[in-house]
């Protein structure tokens, strides 16, 4: 009972602060959304048993990214409205159209998983308190090299960023 | 109240998807658009974090420490050719970005 009213509130402000985030004329309101909707995501992880990912979000994402984002938005002056201008040839409609496809996609896939006999899942328990050696055992263990690629990928990326803003470039 | 099932995870998963591409398709500035592109990362998060759950198996969790690093990396290149491109066009707007159009 209190799980799936947790559950509900928090869904709830994650999709309404998704929407603003979309829907927000101003840039620097929408990552204000973002940073909001990225803690009540980290919220949803909490109430799924995983406080690692919760942490992570947290300081990467709300902490880290979207300082990232903030920065760049400063660092842009946007004296015209970016949606001020609109290409003749682009075709508004035809974007709602696809994102539509895609929901009637997922919603089908949705309704099938419901009239299947699959439907039947069982509810969530969170995994035990050693989630987080759980999910370091395994990231040391089987999933070493990966741990490692990203780190390089994490490096490739940090010099590509400061030669892409560079001034002279 | 029915208990909550990966499922509910699944459609809250899929909503915030939808959000995401109704972004990437309908906003002209470019830095929503890549917003829009974190909120689409965040969905596939719940996902996989739910699937973890089913399973009761972590590789998951450890799968969307993956997907937290590509999206940091993913944010530091996008954000610094935005800004490379500011300084040569002095906009944001992805309908006057048609420098590679056919």
């Amino acid at each position: 009972m209190g799980q799936a009213l947790a559950f509900y509130t928090l869904a709830a402000f994650i999709l309404g602060f998704g929407v603003l985030v979309v829907t927000a004329r101003s840039t620097v309101h929408s990552i204000v959304f973002l940073v909001a909707d990225f803690l009540f995501i980290a919220g949803l992880y909490v109430l799924m048993g995983a406080p690692f990912l919760a942490a992570i979000q947290v300081v990467v994402y709300a902490g880290g990214i979207v300082v990232l984002y903030l920065f760049v938005v400063m660092l842009v002056n946007l004296k015209r409205p970016p949606e001020a201008h609109q290409d003749r040839r682009r075709r508004g409609r035809l974007g709602m159209v696809v994102a539509l496809v895609v929901l009637v996609e997922l919603a089908a896939i949705a309704a099938y998983k419901y009239v299947s006999p699959a439907a039947g899942l069982p509810p969530v328990t969170p995994m035990g308190p050693d989630n987080v050696a759980q999910v370091g055992m395994i990231l040391y263990t089987d999933y070493l090299i990966p741990f490692e690629l990203a780190s390089i990928l994490l490096l490739v990326a940090m010099v590509g960023a400061i030669i892409l803003a560079r001034r002279d470039l | 109240m029915t208990p909550i099932t990966p499922a509910h995870y699944m459609v809250l998963s899929a909503a915030l998807f939808i959000i995401g591409v109704i972004g990437v398709m309908t906003r002209r500035n470019i830095i929503v658009i890549l917003m829009s592109i974190e909120l689409m990362l965040n969905a596939v998060n719940i996902n996989l974090v739910a699937f973890s759950q089913l399973w009761q198996n972590a590789v998951g969790q450890v799968f969307v420490v993956f997907v937290v690093c590509v999206a940091a990396a993913e944010a530091a290149v996008g954000l610094g050719i935005i800004l490379a491109f500011y300084r040569n066009k002095e906009t944001v707007n992805i309908d006057e970005m048609s420098l590679m159009r056919w």
